[in-house]
């Protein structure tokens, strides 16, 4: 029988404050990152015209840019899309209808006889409106979700400090994967904001796993002078072969999906990537530290008062 | 019941390569948005009352300074003498989708508002009729199985899947196509009227002129009389015929109904020797001369066109103007080659995190991996099942979504077998540890699948087209991996290990 784990023992709950500081630089990265270098939107939220162009012969984009400065459309955005022979202009949105543009587009390039042959393959035309109800359904969908969520495990674990800690949990994945996408350069579109949902569900799956199995031991006889603390660290001992294994097949499968799933479904991997990674990890130091710390501090305080009351 | 929930999968799957949809991002096509301007719709339907009250107060005998539309929706009327006040609020009482809500008697002066309900009204007529005519649109262009529906108050969206020419979709899609008889203004010199010297009644429309061996485009300047004799409202035919006064060319040959026919008889009896305006979105295609009464009501429109343009404009005529014009608001074109490029890399990646999860359990796991690998397969094949069933669309963040449910449905399995060994630990029989192991985890697998699907649902309630898709295959994937990675196991494990009298022990 292989095994990963025997009989596993190791103290996560104790070496929190180690963790914490990690978890502090690490979203100081983050949101300095995000602050600096700012978050790329893609056009389904800024609005704007996407075009993808295929090659016959690899062009440079600096012939790409001289067609396209014919059309005073020089400033755009050029990028190569996986392949040589493929690129993606963007171009801010105009007053010209997204018709009237790729015939432009289309045209300039055509002029360009450095560039050769091609063929536009995709084109993508999101209006300023459009645009502006994209976002506002972003911010929408990640807050219902978190509420969602919330009340579920409130609800399921009769612990408001439980949901609190969960939340908190994915706060720190959303932070760390919108810090990696603001670190790496890549942009901030539909899918990814599909992937940042997923991520915030897979990171509460797993802090509901670990939850799960400290319910279940207090609902049993609790060994005498067990703290919370200890409680808490059982319960992520126990379920830490589940955990791993896990987060090591979820892990395999979003690897696939970022090295051979293809360009355009390269930043919604790349998210789910880092979210696997940090999902796993905040399950343990951040849901399930925070709801050691809040706890404690809570019975602290209240035997404190206790004494206080003794003494008076 | 596992029998009949894969009898039935493979039956819907039946035949493979029909049953599922697939999303434009993977068979290529065209998905729009458009917004109809219903304030355009509200204005012109004022402006048309505007006229109407203006007939009806010249009926009556009452004169008029000046009645036009004001705003969106009211109109401001002016008597010629206030003495005429009551006969003037008597026609404007006709007006039942109207109030007075300005008045002045001493100057006669008073201002006619559109109501509210009505405003709305004329909203949703706008939008509903605007989706009938896109459709027929489409109807009549001939796209398999395209979806054209209302979006919110005022958007309606259209997806076109395999349109080879997207241009020419988005053209006949958007165009307004309203089409008008006006006559020329014979009395205003051109020159005159583009200095800006123009007599209120008419207006300047400009004629597009290609040149044959430059292909340049120039406009030509006419003076035509602001008022509308007949629309394309009364069309009962629209064909494409060949232009027998300039070879190489397309006309369209129009028939009207028997009053626009009627309407077309008079107009040009009383018009003799002027010429005729046909107009089209406001650009002025010919002016004939009118030689004769013209009966029967026939005509055609020519200017020179391909025979591609033509066939669209006679679609356009078929099936009727759009009431009010409408504007692209987002657009979403993949060509053919790229979608199935997709569909490569997407296979690719299912394959490839299945070949690896499927290794890793058998591995691991041994007999009892086996077991969850046929789950998976199981898994698999319901989820496509049920989205043929359902008639779910298959997109390219969908494959995504059916790679990732494969990571996450033996999470199931693996959260069982852990509690299995687990308890195999504290030294339990082995059927005892089976029976423990399913049960204490079902608790936990309900929480995880609920929270996810959460989630899922949140997903598609907020998101878009590919984004739906990927909620879609996400939720079913994990209904789906309740049953097969729960019930199904369960079922295979009391199989092999309940029915024997002594287990000795689990491969796991």
């Amino acid at each position: 029988m292989i095994q990963f784990f025997g009989n596993p023992n190791y103290n996560f709950i104790g070496r929190r404050r180690v963790a914490y500081a990690v978890s502090a630089i690490v979203m100081i990265i983050g949101l300095g990152s995000l602050a600096v270098r700012g978050l790329r939107y893609d056009i389904d939220f800024t609005g704007g015209t996407l075009v993808q162009v295929r090659f016959e012969q690899p062009p440079t984009v600096a012939a790409i840019r001289a067609g396209l400065a014919r059309i005073q459309l020089g400033d755009s955005i050029i990028q190569e899309f996986g392949d040589p022979r493929e690129y993606i202009v963007r171009m801010p949105l105009t007053t010209v209808s997204s018709e009237e543009l790729t015939k432009r587009v289309t045209a300039a390039l055509g002029q360009e006889k450095a560039l050769g042959k091609f063929e536009i393959r995709r084109v993508e035309f999101v209006g300023p409106q459009v645009g502006r109800d994209l976002q506002r359904q972003a911010v929408y969908a990640v807050l219902f979700g978190l509420v969602g969520i919330l009340v579920y495990i409130a609800w399921a674990f009769k612990s408001v400090k439980g949901g609190v800690a969960a939340i908190a949990a994915v706060f720190h994945d959303i932070i760390v994967c919108m810090g990696g996408l603001s670190l790496t350069g890549r942009e901030f579109s539909l899918p990814v904001l599909a992937a940042l949902l997923t991520i915030i569900g897979y990171s509460v799956n797993d802090t509901i796993v670990a939850y799960d199995r400290l319910r279940e031991n207090r609902g049993k006889f609790v060994a005498r002078g067990k703290t919370f603390a200890d409680q808490m660290n059982d319960a992520i001992n126990q379920t830490l072969s589940r955990t791993v294994l896990t987060a090591l097949t979820t892990f395999l499968s979003t690897a696939i999906l970022l090295f051979l799933g293809g360009k355009t479904l390269e930043d919604f991997a790349f998210v789910l990537f880092i979210g696997v990674i940090t999902g796993t990890y905040s399950t343990v130091y951040i849901a399930g530290s925070l709801i050691v710390d809040w706890t404690e501090s809570v019975e602290s305080r209240v035997s404190k008062r206790k004494k206080a009351v003794a003494k008076a | 019941v596992v029998a009949v929930v894969v009898a039935l999968s493979l039956w819907y799957l039946y035949p493979p390569r029909k049953s599922i949809n697939l999303g434009l991002d993977l068979q290529g096509g065209i998905h729009l948005v458009l917004g109809v301007e219903t304030d355009k719709f509200v204005a012109s339907q004022t402006e048309r009352a505007a006229e109407d009250l203006k007939g009806g107060l010249e009926r009556k005998g009452v004169g008029v300074k000046r009645v036009a539309r004001e705003g969106l929706s009211a109109i401001a009327v002016e008597l010629a003498n206030p003495g005429n006040w009551n006969d003037a609020l008597t026609v404007a009482a006709e007006f039942g989708t109207f109030e007075v809500t300005q008045r002045d008697d001493k100057a006669g002066r008073f201002t006619l508002a559109m109501r509210q309900r009505q405003v709305v009204q004329l909203r949703d007529d706008a939008v509903r009729q605007g989706l009938e005519t896109i459709r027929n649109r489409v109807d009549q262009f001939g796209v398999a199985e395209p979806t054209i529906t209302r979006q919110g108050d005022d958007r309606i969206l259209i997806q076109l899947p395999g349109v080879q020419d997207p241009d020419r979709a988005k053209a006949l899609i958007g165009r307004t196509a309203l089409l008008e008889f006006k006559l020329l203004d014979e009395q205003t010199p051109v020159e005159q009227a583009v200095a800006g010297k123009l007599p209120e009644t008419s207006e300047i429309l400009y004629q597009r002129r290609v040149d044959k061996e430059t292909k340049a485009e120039r406009k030509h300047p006419y003076v035509v009389l602001k008022r509308t004799l007949l629309t394309g409202a009364e069309l009962t035919r629209a064909e494409v015929q060949a232009d027998p006064n300039s070879p190489g060319n397309w006309q369209v040959a129009i028939e009207f109904t028997a009053t626009g026919a009627r309407i077309f008889g008079e107009v040009t009896e009383q018009n003799v020797a002027r010429h005729l305006a046909i107009v089209l979105d406001g650009t002025l295609y010919s002016a004939p001369r009118i030689n004769e009464r013209i009966p029967g009501g026939r005509a055609v429109i020519t200017g020179q066109f391909t025979v591609d343009e033509a066939r669209d404009l006679a679609i356009v005529l078929r099936a009727g103007a759009l009431p009010a014009p409408v504007t692209i608001l987002e657009e979403r074109t993949v060509g053919p080659s790229l979608g199935a490029d997709s569909i490569r890399q997407g296979m690719i990646a299912i394959i490839g995190s299945a070949v690896v999860v499927i290794l890793f359990m058998l591995i691991y796991y041994r007999l009892s991996g086996l077991i969850a690998d046929v789950a998976l397969a199981l898994n698999l094949l319901i989820l496509l099942a049920c989205m043929a069933a359902f008639g779910a669309t298959l997109t390219l963040p969908g494959i995504a979504g059916i790679a990732l449910t494969i990571g996450m449905a033996v999470d199931t399995n693996v959260l069982i077998f852990e509690r299995i060994r687990e308890e195999l630990r504290v030294g339990k029989t082995p059927r005892a540890a089976i029976d423990a192991g399913f049960h204490r985890a079902l608790r936990t697998i309900i929480d995880t699948h609920l929270t996810v699907m959460v989630t899922a649902a949140i997903l598609y309630n907020f998101g878009t087209g590919p984004v739906k898709g990927f909620a879609v295959s996400l939720f079913v994937g994990l209904a789906a991996s309740l049953f097969t990675a729960y019930f199904f196991t369960r079922l295979v494990f009391d199989a092999i290990y309940m029915g024997r009298r002594k287990v000795a022990a689990i491969s796991i």
